[in-house]
């Protein structure tokens, strides 16, 4: 029998039923659900008078919309209260474990299931989050789904799938120092377009994603969305199994030692064969930024904000020219020249504890320039309790950033913190959409360590240059 | 769902690619609770601005929604889906889509069309011609027509995808066929759950 990858293994092992000329159905072992996604779901149950049928697979917290304020300041948004209410309501009418606000293990869905250790190797496991994909660096099936399927999963605790394609995404060598896990994923983005992964299940190989550590991973696999893959998946090996031994959800003593070595059969065998196959080499990899309104366009921070006119294709050079009018730059300008007003530091893609320990590093002994707003928004009260028992958060203060309460905030600007028309931001996030963290704001994605270092100098910067 | 079998009506040229599900129907919406009324909020951003497509009085009443490459992508919102219905479209027709909006429309009955890149211009360019034309989309033969104009393409619809939306069918309905090899399954699954794992209160548990 040929080899398999490290899709098809977990495929095959949640395989429920292949009904002749209908969906395969399979397996979910785990369900996180947050109260954006969900409400509409739980009110279908009612209305049909179904049941939840794994609530003892099925984790709740409040992220999306919570404010990040002090806990002590009220939800002031009639709207967002509402929804916040409906989950905690929602989940103790169906006997789901829910983490509200406030609560010691709340915090974003996609950094709450990895610190629990309730992501773990050769698992499948949905949201109704498209960003979902961040667990895949655990060897894990993971993927987002909509409120319909949300609905779904929560009644039969299955989902009817279409296999998709096999993509390996090989990264060839160690990375150059100053590339981060970000700089990695902002290239391949780049590399395969906004739809290059479309119904891929990509799994990223190769020595520089070897080298990256669970949070570098999860910053990786979070963002095959935004190539377009639904899924993004890292094969376990040390790193993962170190990452998990001790951790809430996972077993002890020898029966971690027998799961350890039962998931350490979730990697591509080295005969199974990809549908497709892309590679980069990391020794051309340097710190790079998005300058336009989809995180495929990017280019390097020595670079300059590109021409229309350098563009063949009409198409990209129309589209250039709207993104351009729309992030109001220049083409010519140097990226290290363009001043910004905001930088935020967080979400599901970077907002974990090396995140912070890098950003901290850069921030510590600075200050953050006169003209910017920095905000650090921790991914959970986990994450922010440990930056606190090692300081970084006197560090972040001292320098002058804003230390606040933990959830999605400016990602995507569902509560207070948004960027307002025109304001540019430097930011950790994901998703560089126009409108996406406020609406007319001028969005740049960046890792942890360029955003430090731009809130410093107030103009895009890289961290060599905080201390030359 | 209601089943659809054919779609006939006017068609709105979406000249944009890339149109992502924040621009659908931006996060600001996505904190109501209700299933109903996001029409008002749909490509709320790009409405405010008199000279887009959708302000365009001649496309007043539209059905069906022509628009660039990639539509759909990023967030996995369903409210894209319930915000172009809740507007009145029926049908959308571009080059590509992204996954998960293409999975929500069919799960609402929103009938996607995808048709290579040249016949969405050639499309575009019919509808430009004449916004009065109309654009009919066959479920049933898997096509797009403009009648009276000679302009047939056929569409890829995957035939489950197809017989869900022609009868309406709801996928809870036709996984719960299955029950018994799902209880099968779940007997020998080794998968952790997280019983033990957190109490009550969701603290975790010593062990």
């Amino acid at each position: 029998m040929a080899g398999r990858t490290l899709f098809e293994k977990i495929w095959d092992d949640h395989l429920v039923a292949a009904p002749d000329g209908e969906s395969a159905i399979i397996y979910i072992d785990l369900h996180l659900v947050h109260e954006v996604t969900s409400p509409q779901a739980f009110d279908g149950l009612r209305l049909n008078g179904r049941t939840v049928r794994r609530p003892d697979r099925t984790l709740a917290t409040a992220d999306h919309d919570v404010p990040t304020d002090p806990l002590s300041v009220p939800v002031k948004d009639p709207i967002a209260r509402r929804q916040l209410e409906a989950l905690e309501e929602n989940c103790e009418e169906f006997g789901i474990t829910v983490f509200p606000r406030g609560h010691e293990n709340q915090g974003i869905v996609h950094v709450i299931g990895p610190e629990l250790g309730v992501t773990q190797p050769g698992m499948t496991i949905v949201c109704g989050d498209s960003h979902t994909s961040t667990h895949g660096a655990f060897g894990a099936l993971a993927f987002g789904i909509g409120t319909s399927e949300v609905e779904h999963v929560l009644a039969t605790q299955t989902l009817p799938q279409q296999r998709a394609k096999s993509m390996a995404v090989v990264v060839e060598g160690h990375a150059p120092e100053g590339v981060t896990a970000k700089d990695i994923v902002l290239a391949i983005v780049a590399t395969l377009g906004t739809g290059g992964g479309a119904g891929h299940v990509v799994e990223y190989r190769g020595q520089a994603i070897r080298d990256l550590s669970m949070e570098g991973r999860m910053t990786l696999c979070n963002m095959s969305i935004e190539a377009g893959a639904r899924a993004g998946l890292v094969a376990v090996d040390d790193t993962t199994i170190e990452y998990l031994r001790g951790r809430p959800g996972v077993p002890s003593g020898d029966d971690f030692d027998e799961a350890a070595s039962r998931w350490r059969s979730f990697v591509s065998d080295d005969d199974a064969v990809f549908d497709q196959t892309v590679t980069l080499s990391a020794a051309d990899l340097k710190p790079f930024i998005t300058w336009g309104t989809n995180p495929a366009q990017v280019v390097s921070l020595d670079g300059v904000v590109p021409d229309p006119a350098d563009f063949d294709d009409p198409d990209i050079a129309s589209t250039t020219e709207r993104s351009l009018a729309y992030m109001g730059l220049t083409p010519g300008t140097p990226i290290k020249e363009i001043p910004v007003d905001v930088v935020f530091i967080g979400s599901c893609t970077n907002s974990r504890i090396e995140d912070l320990r890098a950003a901290a590093a850069v921030a510590r002994g600075h200050h953050v320039a006169d003209s910017v707003r920095a905000l650090i928004v921790p991914g959970s009260h986990r994450v922010k309790s440990q930056a606190e028992s090692e300081g970084l958060d006197q560090v972040f203060l001292e320098a002058g950033f804003e230390w606040r309460e933990p959830g999605c905030s400016m990602c995507l600007g569902m509560n207070p913190d948004q960027l307002t028309p025109g304001q540019r931001s430097a930011s950790t996030s994901n998703r560089n959409f126009e409108g996406r963290q406020g609406r007319g704001g001028r969005t740049h994605l960046v890792s942890p360590v360029v955003a430090a270092a731009t809130a410093i100098l107030g103009r895009f910067a890289t961290p060599d240059e905080v201390n030359s | 769902m209601k089943p659809v079998h054919v779609i006939e009506g006017r068609a709105v040229p979406l000249e944009r690619a890339d149109v992502d599900t924040d621009q659908i129907i931006p996060s600001d919406w996505l904190k109501r609770v209700e299933r109903v009324g996001f029409g008002r909020g749909l490509f709320s951003e790009w409405r405010d601005d008199p000279s887009f497509v959708l302000n365009d009085a001649q496309f007043a009443g539209a059905t069906v929604l022509v628009a660039g490459p990639r539509f759909g992508t990023g967030s996995s919102r369903e409210h894209a889906v319930w915000a172009l219905m809740d507007y009145g479209f029926e049908a959308v027709i571009a080059p590509s889509f992204g996954d998960i909006f293409r999975n929500n429309s069919s799960k609402q009955g929103l009938v996607i069309a995808q048709l290579d890149v040249h016949d969405v211009e050639e499309l575009m360019a019919l509808i430009h011609e004449d916004p009065t034309r109309l654009v009919i989309v066959d479920v049933e033969k898997s096509q797009v027509e403009v009648p009276q104009t000679g302009w047939i393409r056929q569409f890829a619809l995957d035939p489950m995808t197809r017989e869900r939306l022609l009868n309406g069918w709801d996928d809870i309905g036709l996984t719960l066929r299955h029950e018994h090899e799902i209880t099968d399954y779940e007997t020998t699954s080794h998968a952790p759950t997280l019983a033990g794992v957190f109490d009550n209160a969701g603290h975790v548990q010593a062990h």
